[in-house]
C-alpha cells in the first residue's frame, strides 16, 4: 500500500517537475511558434 | 462475422470500381482543361477525385503581362491560381512565426481526419471500452469470482518487493489518469459540451491537457521500469503453450502450472510493453508538435514492401504536410490506446473482483502460500525451497 502511494505522489512530483523544466527549456507551443516580433506576454 | 464479411465485400467492390473509374480519364474540353461540373458533383458526392489535371495550374509568372498592361499587376497567376498553389501547398509564403506549420495555409486533409476522429474512433473506440466491460460483467455473472481452492495456510510469500509495486503503481497511476483525460479530450465536443455545457467543459479541457502532457513522463518512467525489472519473467517458455492449452485452468478445476508470471500475464506484460511504447512515441510526436515525423517515412516503408498493398490500402502518400502528420499520430494513439485500455480493464478485473488473493500481490506484496502453490505452482516451489535453506544462497563460492 505503501509504495502504491509513494508511486502516486511520484507521479505529481514528475508532472509539475517536468511542466516547469520544459517551459524553462523553451518548450512552450508560445516559445517554439512564435517569432522574435511576436510578444505576447505584454 | 457476417456484417465483417459483407463490409469486406462492399470494401473490395469499391476499390474495384475506382480502379475502372481511373482508366478513362473524363474529357475536360468543355472547360478548357479546368473541372467540370461532373467533377464537381462527384466531389460534392464525396467520390474521390483525382486532382491530377489542376494540381499545377498555379499560374505562370514568366508569361505574365507587363506591370502597366491589363491585369499585369496579378504577376501571371489569376486569384484561382493563386488559390489552388495555397490549397496544393506549391505557393511560395513567407511566414513571420517560426513554426514548422506557419507556411502551410490551406490543410484539407484535416476534414478527414475531423471525421474520423469524430466519427468511426469515437463510435468503435467507445464500443470497445462499453463492450469489454460487458463481457467482464457477464463473465463474472457466470464464472463468479475465482476463490482459492484448498484450504488458506495462514503464511505469506513475497510477490512483488516494494520497488517493483512502485513501478507497477507508477505506471498504473499514470495510465489511469491518462486514459480518463484523453477520453475527456476526444468525448469533448461529442458528449462532455452537449451534456454539461462550453464553460465547464472548457476548464475541464484545460484541465485535462495540463495532467495528460505532463503526467505523460511518468507513464514512460514507469514502462521503462517494469520493462526492466520483469522481461527477464516474461519471455515465452514451454510452460506456457500448456498453460495457454488448458485455458489458464479458467473454466476447469485444476490449475496449470505457471513460473513467476503465467501465460495470460506475459500477454498483458508485452501487450503493455509494445502498445505502451507505441502510444509513448506517438505521444512524445504529439507533445512536441511538428518536430518528430513518423508516418511518411512508415508509409514510404509500408509501401516498398508491399505491406500496404497487401491489405488492400493502395500506395500510400509518402509526403505528408506537418499537420497531417499530427493528425495521424494523434490518430494512431487514440486507436492504441483505446485496445490498451480494454487489455488493461481485463487486467483491473482479474487482480481485484475477479481473483480471490490477486491483490494483495501489488498491495501489501504479501500473498497467501496456497495461493501461489494454486496459481504460480513452480514460482511458489522455488521460492518456498529457497526460504527453507537461506543459508546456502547467502554462501559464498569457496
Amino acid at each position: 500500500m505503501k509504495a502504491m502511494l509513494v508511486a502516486f505522489v511520484a507521479i505529481a512530483v514528475i508532472a509539475v517537475g517536468s511542466n516547469l523544466i520544459l517551459g524553462e527549456a523553451g518548450f512552450s507551443s508560445q516559445d517554439r511558434a512564435t517569432g522574435a516580433a511576436v510578444r505576447l506576454d505584454n | 462475422m457476417l456484417r465483417a464479411l459483407t463490409a469486406l465485400m462492399l470494401t473490395l467492390s469499391f476499390i474495384s470500381t475506382a480502379h475502372a473509374q481511373e482508366g478513362d480519364t473524363p474529357d475536360r474540353s468543355g472547360t478548357g482543361g479546368a473541372q467540370t461540373l461532373e467533377d464537381i458533383m462527384a466531389r460534392q458526392n464525396g467520390q474521390e477525385v483525382d486532382n491530377a489535371f489542376r494540381r499545377n495550374a498555379t499560374g505562370d509568372p514568366d508569361s505574365a503581362a507587363g506591370i502597366a498592361s491589363q491585369l499585369g499587376t496579378l504577376g501571371g497567376a489569376s486569384d484561382p491560381e493563386l488559390w489552388r498553389a495555397l490549397r496544393f501547398g506549391t505557393a511560395n509564403i513567407t511566414a513571420s512565426n517560426n513554426g514548422p506549420a506557419a507556411t502551410t495555409l490551406i490543410q484539407d486533409g484535416g476534414m478527414k481526419w475531423l471525421q474520423f476522429r469524430e466519427g468511426p474512433l469515437a463510435t468503435y473506440g467507445g464500443y470497445l471500452l462499453v463492450g469489454t466491460l460487458g463481457v467482464l460483467a457477464a463473465f463474472l455473472m457466470i464464472r463468479g469470482r475465482i476463490t482459492i481452492d484448498g484450504e488458506k495456510t495462514g503464511r505469506k510469500i513475497t510477490r512483488f518487493k516494494a520497488v517493483e509495486r512502485f513501478g507497477h503503481w507508477l505506471l498504473a497511476g499514470s495510465f489511469i489518469l491518462l486514459g480518463v483525460t484523453g477520453l475527456v479530450s476526444l468525448f469533448g465536443r461529442k458528449v462532455l459540451i452537449p451534456a454539461f455545457g462550453h464553460e465547464t467543459f472548457a476548464f475541464l479541457a484545460v484541465g485535462s491537457k495540463w495532467v495528460h502532457n505532463n503526467v505523460s513522463w511518468a507513464f514512460m518512467l514507469g514502462l521503462l521500469m517494469i520493462f526492466v525489472m520483469w522481461v527477464i519473467h516474461n519471455l515465452p517458455d514451454r510452460t506456457d503453450f500448456n498453460w495457454l492449452r488448458k485455458g489458464g485452468g479458467i473454466f476447469s478445476d485444476g490449475h496449470p502450472p505457471a513460473k513467476k508470471f503465467n501465460a495470460g500475464q506475459k500477454l498483458i506484460f508485452w501487450s503493455v510493453i509494445v502498445l505502451g511504447t507505441s502510444i509513448s512515441v506517438s505521444g512524445l510526436a504529439l507533445l512536441f508538435p511538428f518536430e518528430i515525423n513518423m508516418f511518411a517515412a512508415t508509409f514510404a516503408k509500408l509501401n516498398a514492401f508491399g505491406i500496404s498493398g497487401a491489405l488492400g490500402l493502395g500506395e500510400l502518400r509518402e509526403t505528408l504536410a506537418p499537420h497531417e502528420e499530427m493528425q495521424y499520430a494523434q490518430l494512431w494513439h487514440s486507436i492504441v490506446s483505446f485496445v490498451l485500455i480494454a487489455i488493461i480493464f481485463a487486467h483491473i478485473y482479474i487482480g481485484t473482483v475477479g481473483m480471490e488473493g490477486a491483490y494483495d500481490a501489488m498491495g501489501s506484496g504479501e500473498v497467501e502460500e496456497q495461493w501461489a502453490r494454486e496459481h504460480h505452482s513452480i514460482w511458489a516451489d522455488e521460492e518456498l525451497a529457497k526460504a527453507k535453506t537461506p543459508s546456502e544462497s547467502a554462501t559464498p563460492a569457496e
